[in-house]
């Protein structure tokens, strides 16, 4: 079964831990506002490529993993294609190389719950705790998200959290806090680490080349203060937050 | 007491062999860097003066002064200081500090044109000595080309021929004169030069006059030291001695010689021996051993040469390849890593960075963790330092006392040498197999019985079996020029002094080069894998290629194009070996431009890859900028397959990130960073430059260069200062790929 490739990044040293090779994939259910990389939401699109292909690319590439590394599945939304990303994980994880799979959570089937059975780490982009909030920004109820987290911390898969701090979008202090009383104070045991990721424009440009309108053109960058308010925030409920 | 008595005896005493004091004596460290000092005073006020030297150096087009009068030689100059009640370690070229001194035996023209671009008019006398009573290597040179071979060179298939200058790429071993002292050096040169008796072939005469020069230089080099009230006839008693000894047969050589790249091998865990006795005696601490070699550096940094612009323009930013080769273990696993390693790295810090010396850690995945540590943290903060495979150059070339010869070529210190042989253009000549053997530019016909192709719309066989044709003419010019050159360079600017601290007969390797590999791989994938079709000029030249479809490109760790590159390597080196060389030396190859990518690409029309005329080649074994879209460590995979053995001078890798890209902690960045090199190197690949630089920063310096009078990048095997390179290079450097996030 073939996977539909957006792109690589060879050398990621912020999707998973070490140096990784990023395999992003195409289509993604979410449409978020603030999305770096519109071009593989479509489920259109994309090179058709062999797993085999991307076998032969890791084991090439195997000497650079080191002790943590090896290889994220991201996207686009890497769950999509589950069905063929199973063989292949279990393929890399014959050949020694740890996998990741950087995902938002929101899809669910059995070969979504074989994947996250397998993979080594889950990153699970949580874009909103309040659910009309995350309804607003990505197009879609964060009702299975949540459910994927739970399903992560019972069948003991260690996961990170991630959240993109968006200025007046995700930002609140009060959605933070339910995130965080949700999650935090040690009642999801398999969190091995938060991470606050800071809003980046990088994907403007391809908003103008693909002919679409770049909805957040008036949101600011987060400031210092705003990055670092947030960073105490999540400290009081996490004891793994890192600001990326 | 005896040396033999102060440190461990072996057979170093009875016969001149450092390698043997090294491996017997030296003391491997396998901690961190936190027992390094900062400068002293003296250190500080001494580099101030420099750094005002530099700055008026810059206002002054390059150049701060030059002595246009005194030939210079070992003894030419009296002694010169700047400033000498700070200076732990003496000696300058000239009498004055950045004076640059003429050396006209290399070809007087160089030096003419040199002179007068820097308004400064070379004394006559000079002019007419060696017109009249002296032949340099450079018109001896002339008086022996070839037409075909003067065809290749003007028309850019081959170029920076050291034939109008200085060849160098030969170390010197300038620890002898410290372990040993000259006399004994002298004694050693008197018995080889005793045995070597008849038959009187041209080769053993040639070699009984080359050991009586050296013997001359010698006793010049013990008349310099003189000059700066030391006694170098006898071995160094203490660690300031053995800084100052090293120094002074360095200095003895950059003042007689002004080769390409004069490279200083590998002292510093040599020096670490007497700084680790003197350390252990109470004679000295920390913060002094660090001024020995803060000043030391700081000496180094001062080496300057007179460089016309033509040379400029092949390699910039006035560099002088002072390489010193950091690190590395012995064949049997031991550790060559000394606290003087981190010392040298430590001057980046104290000195603020710089080029020169080039420093060059040789990187195996087994040295402590503590040292790999400290050298990606030095590579982070300062861009200033490249590494070479140590596994590879020792599984392969066997010797393990060895130094890096200018960027990146492997040197047995003491027992071998090279002869520089600059580049041959491997794009330039693929479109000879294209255009019927003639030049693309001129029409001139380069390589006969190239048969005109079938169709405009290219067929891979047919270019290929064309290429193959050319590529084996090109190395038979090539060849034939360079049996010339070091034969005159022999002849007429014999580096005696360096060769004085080399063991008489030495093994020679010849070290050819290619440019433009990427730039020939890709554009040979584009013919297989996708259309190209040739557009022609009037008179039938190619001026223009247009693509239709995908075709993999070199640097997205793809076979399909990887092994078109390694294949060609491969071809073009066995062309090479199968020629006859001058006194029997072992051929070589490099992928590596410097900078002279830019020039490369200025002289070579459109390529069948896409590339328009004139654009620069990417720089050594690069892969094309903009070209390497799967990221970093794709770009050094498809590097890393380029076999070392078909290019044992050495393949060039410069790798650009910014800084932010290594990760989002500093200890992530230095972890990262000593991932990707141990697994760069356990595939096999070869040597790596390594930039973490931000690109709005050079631009700014491109505007304010006064505001970063010491910003330093690695460009193809050496580093430069920023400031120092002409626009259009500047241009490059920010052009070349640069591996961000997004």
């Amino acid at each position: 079964m073939e996977l539909k490739v957006h792109s690589y990044e060879s050398m990621g040293t912020y999707d998973g831990p070490g140096l990784r090779l990023v395999v992003f994939l195409q289509g993604c259910p979410f449409k978020c506002l603030y999305c770096a990389n519109p071009d593989t939401i479509p489920a259109e699109g994309g090179t058709v490529t062999h797993p085999e292909e991307i076998l032969k690319m890791a084991l090439s590439q195997k000497p650079f993993f080191g002790k943590k590394g090896g290889v994220t599945f991201s996207g686009g939304e890497p769950t999509v294609q589950a069905e063929a990303l199973v063989p292949l994980v279990r393929e890399l994880h014959e050949n020694g190389i740890n996998v990741c799979i950087d995902t938002n959570g929101g899809i669910w089937n059995r070969h979504v719950e074989e994947l996250f059975s397998i993979a080594d780490l889950t990153l699970l982009d949580v874009k909103q705790f309040n659910p009309a909030r995350h309804l607003e920004l990505t197009g879609r109820p964060n009702t299975q998200t949540l459910a994927t987290a739970a399903w992560l911390e019972e069948n003991q898969r260690p996961f990170w959290l991630r959240y993109v701090l968006v200025p007046g979008i995700s930002d609140a202090e009060e959605d933070i806090r339910q995130l965080g009383e949700h999650f935090g104070k040690g009642r999801y045991r398999m969190i091995r680490r938060v991470e606050i990721l800071p809003y980046h424009t990088l994907g403007k440009n391809k908003y103008d080349s693909l002919g679409l309108e770049y909805r957040l053109k008036d949101t600011p960058l987060n400031t210092k203060e705003q990055l670092e308010r947030a960073k105490s925030l999540f400290d009081e409920y996490f004891d793994c937050a890192v600001l990326n | 007491m005896e040396l033999k008595e102060k440190f461990i005896d072996g057979p170093w005493s009875s016969k001149i062999d450092v390698a043997d004091f090294v491996y017997r004596n030296i003391t491997p460290y396998t901690g961190d860097a936190s027992f390094l000092c900062g400068p002293t005073d003296r250190t500080r006020k001494l580099w101030d003066i420099c750094l005002k030297a530099m700055e008026e150096e810059r206002q002054n087009n390059g150049v701060r002064s030059i002595d246009a009068k005194t030939i210079s030689t070992i003894t030419s100059h009296k002694a010169g200081y700047i400033d000498k009640e700070n200076e732990l370690i003496v000696g300058l070229q000239t009498d004055e500090l950045l004076k640059r001194a003429i050396k006209p035996f290399g070809g007087w023209r160089v030096v003419e044109r040199a002179c007068n671009q820097n308004g400064v008019e070379l004394d006559p006398k000079v002019k007419e000595i060696f017109t009249h009573y002296r032949k340099s290597h450079n018109d001896g040179v002339f008086d022996v080309y070839t037409e075909e071979i003067l065809k290749f060179r003007s028309l850019g298939f081959l170029t920076g021929l050291p034939d109008n200058y200085s060849r160098g790429r030969i170390i010197g071993d300038y620890r002898r004169l410290a372990l040993y002292g000259a006399d004994r050096i002298i004694e050693a040169k008197k018995e080889d030069l005793k045995h070597l008796t008849g038959p009187m072939t041209e080769d053993r005469i040639r070699l009984r006059e080359e050991v009586a020069e050296q013997i001359k230089a010698l006793n010049e080099i013990k008349v310099l030291g003189e000059y700066y009230g030391l006694d170098l006839s006898r071995p160094a008693y203490n660690a300031h001695e053995a800084v100052q000894w090293v120094y002074m047969a360095y200095l003895a050589a950059v003042k007689e010689q002004d080769g390409a790249a004069m490279s200083l091998g590998s002292v510093s865990s040599f020096l670490d021996i007497y700084i680790d006795y003197d350390l252990n005696h109470g004679v000295l601490d920390e913060m002094h051993a660090q001024e020995l070699i803060d000043q030391f550096v700081l000496k180094l940094r001062m080496v300057r040469h007179l460089r016309m612009q033509a040379y400029n323009d092949i390699f910039a930013g006035d560099p002088t390849w002072i390489t010193e080769s950091i690190g590395g273990r012995f064949n049997d696993g031991k550790i060559k890593v000394t606290k003087t390693s981190f010392r040298f790295l430590q001057t980046l810090y104290n000195l603020g960075p710089a080029p020169e010396p080039n420093m060059t850690v040789l990187w195996s995945p087994e040295l402590p963790e503590g040292f790999k540590d400290f050298c990606a943290k030095v590579s982070i903060d300062t861009s200033s330092v490249q590494y070479e495979n140590d596994n590879l150059m020792r599984d392969t070339r066997k010797c393990d006392d060895y130094g890096i010869a200018c960027c990146v070529s492997y040197q047995a210190v003491g027992k071998a040498i090279q002869f520089f042989g600059a580049r041959a253009n491997l794009a330039k000549a693929l479109l000879l197999a294209i255009n019927g053997g003639r030049c693309e530019n001129t029409g001139t016909v380069m390589v006969e019985g190239i048969e005109p192709l079938k169709s405009d719309v290219l067929n891979y066989e047919e270019v290929l079996a064309n290429y193959k044709k050319v590529l084996h003419e090109v190395a038979r010019v090539y060849n034939e020029a360079m049996n010339i050159i070091h034969y005159m360079h022999d002849k007429y600017d014999y580096e005696r002094s360096q060769m004085a601290f080399i063991d008489t007969n030495p093994s020679i390797n010849l070290a050819y080069g290619v440019a433009g590999m990427s730039i020939a791989a890709d554009s040979l994938s584009a013919i297989k894998f996708a259309k190209v079709t040739a557009h022609r000029n009037e008179e039938g030249l190619t001026d223009s290629f247009s693509i239709e479809g995908e075709y993999p490109c070199f640097g997205n760790d793809d076979d399909r194009v990887d092994n078109i590159a390694k294949e060609l390597i491969h071809y073009f080196n066995g062309e090479l070996c199968k020629l006859p060389i001058y006194k029997n030396a072992e051929p070589t190859l490099s992928i590596l431009t410097i900078t002279s990518n830019v020039m490369y690409g200025k002289k070579t029309g459109a390529t069948p890859d896409g590339r328009l005329k004139g654009v620069a080649f990417a720089p050594g074994a690069n892969p094309m900028h903009g070209r390497d879209s799967h990221g970093a460590i794709a770009s050094l995979s498809s590097v890393s397959k380029l076999d070392y053995h078909d290019a044992m001078d050495g393949i060039s890798n410069t790798f650009s990130i910014v800084p932010k890209s290594l990760g989002p902690t500093d200890d992530e960045k230095i972890e990262n960073l000593v991932t990707m090199m141990d697994g760069y190197f356990t595939k096999g690949a070869h040597h790596l430059n390594v930039n973490v630089l931000n690109r709005e920063m050079l631009e700014d310096a491109m505007e304010h260069p006064e505001k970063y009078p010491q910003l330093t990048i690695r460009v193809s095997g050496y580093a430069v200062n920023f400031i120092k390179l002409s626009r259009e290079h500047q241009l490059e450097v920010i052009a070349r790929t640069f591996h961000e996030r997004f």
